[in-house]
């Protein structure tokens, strides 16, 4: 699975990314976690960050952040 | 009734004598802490409510094939309601002009967004009273709107980074239509997540103040910031471009400072340079924005801070 935390670093973003990584922690699910910070590769994706996207399917955007219970569904039906 | 809640907890509960400055202190935190809270659940959530009716693709096209002068207005009033700082935004600023609104127009918006934010308005209203939150906003569109427009007539698009106008957005999935459950549900989120964000920094700021309002003379600010120095507003703005985004603790102790003889200009230019202009955001704007672009829009809106700051100082 390849997991994209897209956001250009603003304290929002890492939070996210964290819990990405804490919803594959248990769920304990391999993936690749891949930080896009660029604003070229953001904008092909979304228009308000922080965004997730897992296998090239957008899966949230913007604020509030998804809870971590959230982000573990999005993996559940993409894994 | 907060006064009511702060008189009782003050002199009736720990019957503290009235007009100590300890008392003082205390009562004005007690009374405007909740206040402040208050305010900050029921604004946040409606504001919240609204948004859930301008997602950024709606933006986009109500922005699109806009004429000058309409299209920046409609442009800086969408930008109260969406909750951006000015990282969030750069995608829908791609996206905008990616789809054709027109730079000066997309400019206004990126101006709004950031200046006019509902926890500054909040605090302005709770501490202030509505006739300065009014003339916040007021302020905040004029600056957006005309920023936007010399921009706009200044034709820069070639000091827009190349790759923005490159970018083709994949299509982000299908919108699901939103029930009003899930806008509520929305909301609550959204109110919890600021409250989270900002209750220790009201907190703070209103302690702070609160010493200050009990404590500090009333000649300190006169002599350092008054009206006989000229130099007072750009002093403000100098000072509140690097407190990036603290809107939540400065402005209580601004306001306190206000009790000790700041002026109203002062503050509202002090405000919106903590807003709108920081560092952090100039360097991630830089991102997509040309140097020269980037110079004239904080150029612009500097300006545009400073001459509001001087026309408050000089009709209040």
């Amino acid at each position: 699975m390849e997991i994209k935390v897209l956001g250009p670093g603003c304290p929002n973003c890492q939070e996210l990314e964290k819990r990405v990584k804490k919803a594959l922690e248990e769920l304990k699910v391999e993936a690749t976690v891949t930080k896009v910070t660029d604003f070229a590769e953001i904008g092909k994706y979304i228009m308000m960050t922080p965004g997730i996207v897992i296998n090239e399917k957008v899966k949230h955007k913007g604020k509030p952040l998804p809870r971590v219970e959230q982000i573990k569904e999005w993996i559940k039906e993409e894994s | 009734m907060f006064k009511w809640f702060a008189d009782l907890i003050t002199y009736d509960i720990l019957r503290l004598p009235k007009g100590a400055h300890l008392s003082e202190s205390l009562n004005f935190f007690l009374y405007d802490v909740p206040k402040i809270y208050f305010l900050l659940i029921v604004i946040v959530f409606f504001v919240a409510i609204i948004r859930t009716f301008l997602p950024p693709e709606r933006i986009r096209q109500m922005l699109s094939h806009k004429k000058e002068f309409i299209g920046n207005v409609l442009a800086a009033m969408l930008g109260i309601f969406t909750p951006f700082c000015t990282c969030s935004a750069i995608p829908l600023f791609i996206g905008m002009l990616e789809s054709g609104v027109p730079l000066g127009v997309t400019m206004s918006f990126l101006v709004a967004s950031p200046t006019i934010n509902e926890v500054a308005l909040i605090l302005l209203w709770g501490l202030f009273g509505w006739q300065v939150a009014i003339t916040y906003i007021v302020s905040g569109l004029a600056i957006a709107v005309i920023s936007g427009l010399i921009i706009g007539r200044l034709k820069m698009e070639k000091e827009v980074e190349e790759f923005v106008f490159k970018v083709k957005q994949v299509s982000a999935g299908g919108e699901k239509k939103l029930s009003w459950k899930d806008r509520v549900d929305y909301a609550v989120e959204y109110v919890k997540e600021i409250f989270a964000q900002v209750w220790l920094y009201v907190m703070l700021g209103v302690g702070l103040g609160a010493l200050i309002h009990g404590y500090v003379p009333v000649e300190f600010v006169t002599q350092y910031a008054g009206r006989g120095n000229p130099f007072a507003v750009l002093i403000a703005v100098v000072i509140g471009v690097p407190l990036y985004s603290n809107a939540a603790g400065t402005i209580p102790v601004v306001q306190a400072l206000i009790g000790k003889g700041l002026q109203l200009g002062i503050t509202l230019a002090f405000m919106m340079a903590v807003t709108a202009l920081s560092l952090p955001e100039f360097i991630i704007l830089r991102k997509v924005l040309k140097p020269k672009l980037l110079f004239t829009f904080f150029g612009t809106v500097a300006l545009g801070i400073i001459i509001i700051g001087y026309f408050f100082n000089f009709i209040f």
